[in-house]
């Protein structure tokens, strides 16, 4: 009885509680924003149980808190803190700690001696650990103050005896990431004993738990990586660790023995059970070898990751790990790729038809055959063959890096990347030719090595083929079978694939230019002439034939005896590419014949310098004759665009240059010419119309500059202020066009407005640059700028007017290096008349491949878009993973487009081109005014404008009604 | 805290040969030089009392009773089914599964077989091939027939990878992926702490369609090992799979046919997966066949234990099964006929190797990763054994066997025996300052106490509360006899400056009442009732002091150092 009435009594209590709360909190929220500590304080008290308390903890940690709150939140908690007696919200609170120290804004020291003294009274080992954590977050918010680091690595000293493995772990996170680096700053510091971090975490790689065996190790880790320098003795501890029972304190284990390898790669170590002593280095190198045969794959990706990275290691030991030292019945055996090479070398070719070719040669001693602990031995042979196909790409990237360094080791390994051509994983294929396309300096190929890379071709996949094309342009090949070889596999691929027409004839021009004397004696059997008898003349259209006359024509640019080997129709043929195909089919100085390509051939090829002194002269001359009556400039303005943009089209190395003063120019031209139009000297009401051109050019000048912008890859930050200089002038264009246009003064408040801020804005990004930009129109306006300011309209405009035709035309510096972005849509051709139909309301699939060259990023910047002849236009954003980056500076776009739309009676055609996508805001956080970190990512993905830069394609579409 | 040398374990590892006791001299069938893999493999372990045979095969060589083991060997006198506690299958090759329906229905053994899913449902196809070609081609009498191959394959229990099974209260065993072929596995064999592990045959270098053998490092007592290529370091496989397929390749194109016979099951899909996926890649259209029965039969098991494939299959399985070939189809004689002309055969007869086996350097890297005490090796041939087992006690200095076909090797063991010991003094011995230092021992005082086969290690308190007995003092008391004519208490005071000069690390205090006390050792002082020049220094101490008691008696007996006076 007595303890029902308790219970009624204990919950009508409970009951008048909760309303008194919820009053005030409604009250609260009445009057002020509530502060986040009052409010989480209110909430706490309400808890009633700890399940209740841990569900307001949680809703708390949802939302973020301002830094000017952290303390008085802190102080709630621990408040909470001290009086709870269940460990789970502890540990919630303890979480919190942490999180709220990281706020950024909000210095943790003042909390630091807090959550130290809660540590020391704290029986729960997991809110220990939570707590130790909290702490790390505080000491890494507060790198500078030695003394908090130094208290810090204190306590973690102080719980490393502790039984749980959670908070041995967190303490040897909080000494890996807090250890004094320097020992002299210990020692006056309070006079503490000086610790000894190394030692001090050198002491649990033997720890019970492996949990904490790595984290000691990950503790040693990231002290290097914070810059001390470890000792040597490491090395022999960590080397005992690599035959730990855990996978986790192994893969650590072989970081740290690279780590220290790459400290000390010169000093000596003995040979365990031999007298014998060796570099670290290649001890060390023969001990991550030894981890490429672990037990587990994580440790094996490792271990081959990082032998990549050891250079500096002795070639006969980097040659073994090549080398797995064959034996059948206790003889030695070659391997197929010394029977391979012998065979090579006696003349005879692979036949793999004789009994016993591979018969083990001579006994072995069978003392001298060591089956493990060879270490480097065969290490990369057991990688390449790993039933993991990461290690199998770990390995192979890691013979890429070995050979890039290392010439003789690059031609031993060769065989072995032949071989990963044949791999059944696709990435693996290709990260293989990848890989031998990027040591192809290094490197010839031995024809029967040729013979299997170019078996390859036949692959079904698009890029094993292309990647490989682009391994046959860098390849060297020594024979001239081997490149007759290649053309046969090549024009086999190109029978089998005619989708690769491009690639190959590409593939063909390097392979022609490299090996032009090995290409001489096979040319008449290429073109199949005769001494006596006239040929057929072969069919021009055959892309077969045009790859054969490729791989000619670039050969004899080099090799001027082969032109007297054609007959009359590969001259006329070699006109005919000139002309149509004049990107594969180079310049060629011909005997006689053709007079008109050898007059204008020999004056470009050889000196490149007229051109350049050309370009300079003639924007030289723009320049220095400013101020020429305004119709003289206007004439010369014409002529250097005109001769500029001839120019480009001439050389394709000065194209970029070229176009790019070419439209600067242009701006300035368009700019003189509405500023010399009519309309400035007629009365008000009568110019209307004539306003077009002016607020026409105007368009088109911001259009040019932000190509100029964008479209070019090189692009300094110098230019960068002249374009925004000269879309500044365009934005003052047209504000004074509106001026003169619009009746009434309301609208033209805030496009004032509006364009001051634009200058504020110039001035702030540009400040740095100013000084170069003197006499110019925005040097000018920012001396009126205080009177601008606070101007009318009408009197901003007339000012504006007068600077606008008094500046200088700003001298545009050249950059060094200036690409123009271009793209060419190679699918859809738009030459199909048979229209894609399918039925209306649904989707259907278009691929389009397209070749991208000079675009930086193309993943966030190049879009498809579709014109529907209805006028509507659908922007697609093609997948990251839809680019391939197949050489430097260019992209390849391979995707697939969805088209739909409602039915229509007819086919009809929809445009298909590429466009570049930017954002001038982006552009921002390289001036130096705006520190990075304030631009939210929704700035930078959110597009300004779009600029089409590919040839549109039309594709022939049908919607068909639905059948019902 | 394990006692020594107390149990001694007899593993007995037998290959039941035929009939006849006195053996050849090399008893194993050596495997010929065209890679045919026919030896009958059937070894019997006992493991602490435990026996269980491990694989049943038959010899393909052998059309009479010595195709199968003679199991007469394994118990002269009663069943089979007494004697044995199970018999585990490593895979279904019938060199080590052929000769089970003779031993469970012929000769009698009802107990549990223990095999994988795989090889238990491509068992029974291959053990029914074995007999049609045996009864009906061959035409022989008093084999098993097909009903007894359905009654033995009932009596198997299937064991997945990792699992462990109780096969009763003590024998647990455990399969390991081997990679030999589809299902074959590695048995971890366990009895309380000792365990023996099996591997079967096994293939450390993965292929097209199977990964590599992968073992724990569970430190088994024994380890067999097949030894097949103890004295080969193979090639890389990727020479041989260019080579096949260039040949192939080439023979295709040139408008020829190829046949390739391939003896194993398991190598014929193998290298159908390496044919399909070729084609596949290089978009060839030739078509491929292979010969009805068998394989086609097979084929519909592969597709369904994908988990047992290697990684591209598992993988991309969810897309296409790879078993489901697309250029491959069975044959059917009518094709032979088919295409084009067949008056001349032009034939070249190439040799190629795709063997399934560990090489020398596999054996090595699996006893590297299990970390045996010891290795026995079996099925191979005793001149290479011999090399293999020289370089095994040399790498990792264990000791290395190679039994005859009969012979029993026993080795002995040296079995941990587990002790409790109470939570309490545990934590409070490692109150007393716990480094993580694992050479340096530490001393730690408590009771065992030895109950029903269970030993528990306590402190000395809870095992007299627990006992019920009351605490009794064990106290040493030691007289030293020293020369010095001075008072007492002056020899007192040197005493006791003495040992406070040299036991620095322990509590060392003069008490009032004349005597010196060490911790708890107690030293007092008299003069000699005969010589007043010999002082008789009376040392007393706890048996818990011992150490130090022992200690301080040895320091006083070498007498105080003369005093400076």
């Amino acid at each position: 009885m007595a303890a029902h009435l308790k219970k009624r009594v204990y919950e009508e209590f409970t009951k008048v509680v909760q309303q008194q709360q919820e009053e005030i909190a409604a009250k609260k929220l009445r009057l002020t924003k509530p502060s986040k500590s009052a409010a989480l304080h209110i909430d706490l008290c309400k808890a009633t149980s700890p399940a209740d308390a841990l569900q307001y903890l949680l809703q708390f940690a949802r939302k973020p808190v301002e830094a000017e709150s952290v303390e008085g939140v802190v102080r709630i908690l621990l408040e909470h803190y001290y009086k709870e007696n269940d460990a789970s919200v502890r540990l919630k609170i303890a979480s919190l700690l942490g999180l709220l120290s990281k706020t950024s804004g909000f210095s943790p020291d003042c909390i630091m001696d807090d959550a130290i003294n809660i540590l020391q009274n704290e029986k729960s080992h997991q809110v220990l650990a939570q707590l130790l954590d909290a702490l790390l977050a505080i000491g890494t918010k507060l790198p500078e103050n030695q003394a908090i680091q130094m208290r810090l690595v204190d306590v973690a000293c102080k719980h490393l005896t502790d039984t749980s493995h959670g908070v041995r772990n967190k303490c040897l996170q909080l000494l890996g990431n807090l250890g004094s680096l320097e020992k002299s700053v210990t020692k006056d510091a309070e006079g503490l004993a000086p610790r000894d971090v190394q030692k001090i975490i050198g002491d649990y790689f033997s720890d019970q738990d492996p949990r904490v065996r790595t984290a000691a190790i990950k503790a040693m880790l990231q002290l290097h990586e914070r810059g001390l320098k470890l000792h040597q003795a490491i090395y022999n501890q960590a080397c005992k660790l690599l035959s730990d029972d855990y996978e986790q304190v192994r893969s650590a284990a072989v970081q740290l023995i690279w780590v220290v390898s790459q400290l000390y790669p010169e000093s000596i170590v003995p040979i365990p059970s031999s007298n014998e002593e060796i570099r670290l280095v290649d001890d060390a190198f023969g001990k991550i070898c030894h981890m490429v045969s672990d037990g587990s794959w994580v440790v094996r990706v490792q271990a081959a990751k990082l032998l990549g990275s050891m250079e500096q290691v002795s070639s006969h030991f980097l040659e073994q790990t090549l080398d797995k030292k064959l034996m059948s019945d206790l003889r030695r055996k070659r391997t197929a790729h010394e029977r391979a090479k012998e065979l090579y070398s006696s003349g005879e070719f692979s036949s793999g038809r004789k009994w016993g070719d591979d018969a083990p040669k001579e006994e072995i001693d069978t003392g001298a055959v060591n089956l493990i602990e060879s270490g480097a031995c065969g290490a990369f042979v057991h990688g390449l063959e790993d039933e993991m196909f990461e290690v199998r790409i770990a390995a192979v990237e890691a013979l890429c890096m070995l050979a890039q360094s290392s010439p003789s080791f690059a031609e031993k390994c060769l065989d072995f990347l032949v071989d990963m051509f044949n791999d059944e994983i696709e990435e693996v294929r290709l990260q293989s030719i990848h890989t031998m396309r990027k040591i192809s300096n290094n490197i010839t190929l031995r024809e029967d090595q040729l013979d299997t890379v170019l078996a390859v071709l036949e692959d079904s996949s698009r890029d094993i083929r292309e990647a490989l094309h682009e391994l046959l342009c860098c390849t060297n090949v020594s024979t001239k079978e081997g490149i007759h070889l290649a053309l046969v596999e090549l024009l086999k691929n190109l029978a089998k694939y005619p989708t690769d027409r491009d690639s190959i004839w590409k593939c063909l021009k390097f392979l022609g230019s490299r090996h032009p004397t090995l290409v001489l004696p096979l040319v008449p059997e290429l073109l199949s002439t005769h001494p006596f008898f006239d040929t057929a003349e072969p069919d021009m259209d055959d892309p077969a034939y045009i790859a054969v006359l490729v791989l000619i024509f670039n050969a004899a640019k080099t090799c001027p005896t082969m032109p007297a080997l054609f007959s009359d129709h590969t001259f006329r043929h070699y006109a005919y590419l000139r002309d149509s195909l004049s990107h594969l089919v180079p310049a060629l100085r011909l005997p006689g014949r053709k007079l008109v390509s050898s007059a204008v051939s020999p004056n470009i090829v050889p000196h490149e310098d007229p051109s350049q002194q050309f370009l300079q002269q003639s924007l030289e001359r723009v320049y220095s004759l400013q101020h020429l009556d305004p119709q003289g400039t206007q004439e010369l303005l014409e002529f250097t665009i005109r001769d500029l943009q001839r120019l480009g089209e001439l050389q394709s190395e000065l194209a970029g240059v070229a176009d790019f003063s070419a439209t600067y120019l242009q701006c300035q031209l368009l700019l003189i010419k509405a500023l010399q139009e009519k309309l400035w000297n007629v009365a008000a009401p009568l110019y209307l119309k004539q306003s077009d051109l002016a607020s026409a050019a105007a368009k088109q000048i911001m259009e040019e500059t932000y190509k100029m912008e964008f479209m070019y890859s090189g692009v300094e930050n110098k230019q960068v202020v002249i374009i925004h200089h000269m879309r500044l002038q365009a934005k003052a264009l047209q504000l004074i066009v509106t001026a003169r246009t619009t009746r009434g003064v309301d609208p033209l408040f805030g496009m004032c407005e509006k364009f001051l801020q634009e200058v504020d804005f110039f001035q702030r990004c540009f400040i740095a640059d100013l000084p170069h930009l003197q006499d110019s129109f925005v040097d000018k306006l920012l001396d009126l700028m205080p009177r601008l300011m606070t101007s009318k309209p009408a009197e901003v405009v007339k000012i504006l007017q007068t600077m606008l035709r008094q500046s200088t035309f700003l001298h545009l510096p050249l950059p060094e290096q200036i690409h123009k972005a271009s793209a060419t849509i190679i699918e859809p051709a738009g030459e199909s008349d048979n229209p894609l139909r399918f039925t209306s309301g649904l989707v259907v699939a278009l691929d389009v491949d397209a070749t991208l060259e000079h675009v930086q990023d193309p993943q966030s910047t190049v879009k498809v878009q579709v014109l529907y002849p209805d006028g509507q236009a659908q922007m697609i954003h093609p997948k990251p993973a839809d680019f391939r980056n197949p050489g430097p500076g260019r992209h390849r776009l391979i995707t697939q487009v969805y088209l739909s739309h409602t039915a229509w009676t007819e086919p009809c055609q929809v445009e298909v081109r590429l466009l570049l996508a930017y954002n001038s805001s982006a552009r921002i956080p390289k001036s130096p005014w705006i520190e990075g970190g304030e631009v939210s990512p929704q700035v930078e993905t959110s597009i300004e404008g779009t600029i089409p830069f590919s040839k549109p394609v039309k594709v022939y579409i049908m919607p068909k009604p639905a059948r019902r | 805290m394990g006692s020594h040398g107390g149990t001694v374990v007899k593993n007995s590892a037998a290959n039941p040969e035929f009939g006849s006791s006195n053996l050849p001299a090399a008893p194993w069938k050596p495997h010929g030089g065209a890679g045919q893999d026919v030896g009958r493999s059937c070894i019997l372990v006992s493991v602490a009392g435990k026996n269980v045979m491990l694989d049943c095969g038959m010899h393909m060589g052998f059309n009479d009773d010595r195709r199968f083991p003679d199991f007469s060997y394994i118990t002269q006198n009663g069943r089979l089914t007494d004697f044995l506690d199970c018999v585990i299958i490593s895979h279904f090759h019938l060199d080590h599964c052929g000769a089970l329906p003779y031993f469970s229905e012929m000769v009698g053994y009802d107990g549990p077989i223990y095999m994988t899913p795989p090889t238990q449902a491509i068992c029974p196809i291959l053990l029914e091939d074995y007999r049609k070609i045996a009864v009906d081609k061959k035409g022989e009498a008093n084999f098993f027939t097909s009903q007894m191959i359905k009654d033995c394959m009932k009596k198997v229990v299937a064991v997945h990878l990792h699992q462990t099974v109780q096969v009763d209260d003590e024998l647990e065993i455990k399969a390991y992926y081997a990679g030999h072929v589809l299902g074959a596995a590695m048995f971890q064999i366990k009895v309380g702490s000792e365990s023996v592990v099996y591997t079967g045959d096994y293939n450390m270098t993965p292929d097209r369609h199977l990964g590599a053998a992968w073992i724990d490092r569970c430190r088994p007592n024994l380890l067999i090992t097949e030894s097949t290529y103890a004295t080969t370091i193979r090639d890389s496989k990727r020479c041989r799979e260019r080579d096949f397929l260039k040949k192939v390749h080439e023979t295709v194109e040139r408008g020829g046919k190829v046949l390739i016979p391939v003896f194993a099951l398991g190598r014929a899909q193998e290298l159908c997966i390496l044919l399909e996926t070729f084609w596949e890649r290089m978009n060839l259209k030739a078509p491929i066949y292979f010969s009805t029965g068998l394989t086609e039969k097979a084929n519909h098991y592969y597709k369904l234990f994908i988990t047992w494939t290697n990684q591209k299959i598992r993988k991309t399985f969810v897309q296409r099964n790879m078993f489901e070939f697309k250029h491959i189809k069975a044959f059917d004689r009518a094709f032979a006929d088919n295409p084009g002309p067949m008056l001349e055969v032009k034939m070249q007869v190439e040799y190629m190797s795709f063997s399934a086996h560990a090489d020398a350097k596999g054996i090595m890297q699996l006893i590297g990763q299990a970390e045996p005490e010891h290795v026995l090796l079996v099925h191979g041939e005793a001149k290479k054994m011999e090399f293999l087992k020289q370089k095994i006690e040399q790498e990792f200095r264990v000791n290395c066997y190679m039994p005859a076909n009969g012979e029993t090797v026993t080795l002995p063991t040296s079995p941990s025996i587990p002790v409790g010991i109470s939570l309490g003094l545990l934590k409070r011995e490692m109150a007393q300052g716990m480094l993580p230092d694992a050479k340096r021992p530490r001393l730690l005082q408590g009771t065992l106490i030895m109950k029903d086969s269970n030993f528990r290690l306590v402190s000395s308190e809870q095992a007299l509360k627990e006992l019920g007995l009351a605490e009794h003092q064990l106290r040493f008391t030691c007289r030293v006899h020293l020369h010095d004519a001075r008072k007492e208490q002056e020899t007192v005071m040197r005493v006791y400056s003495h040992l406070k000069s040299i036991l620095k690390d322990h509590c060392v205090q003069h008490l009032p009442d004349g005597s010196v006390t060490v911790e708890s050792i107690l030293i007092q002082a008299a003069a000699h009732s005969e010589d007043p020049g010999t002082k008789v220094l009376l040392v007393s101490w706890t048996y818990q002091d011992e150490e130090l008691g022992s200690y301080l008696t040895s320091l006083l007996k070498k007498g105080l150092p003369q005093a400076p006076s």
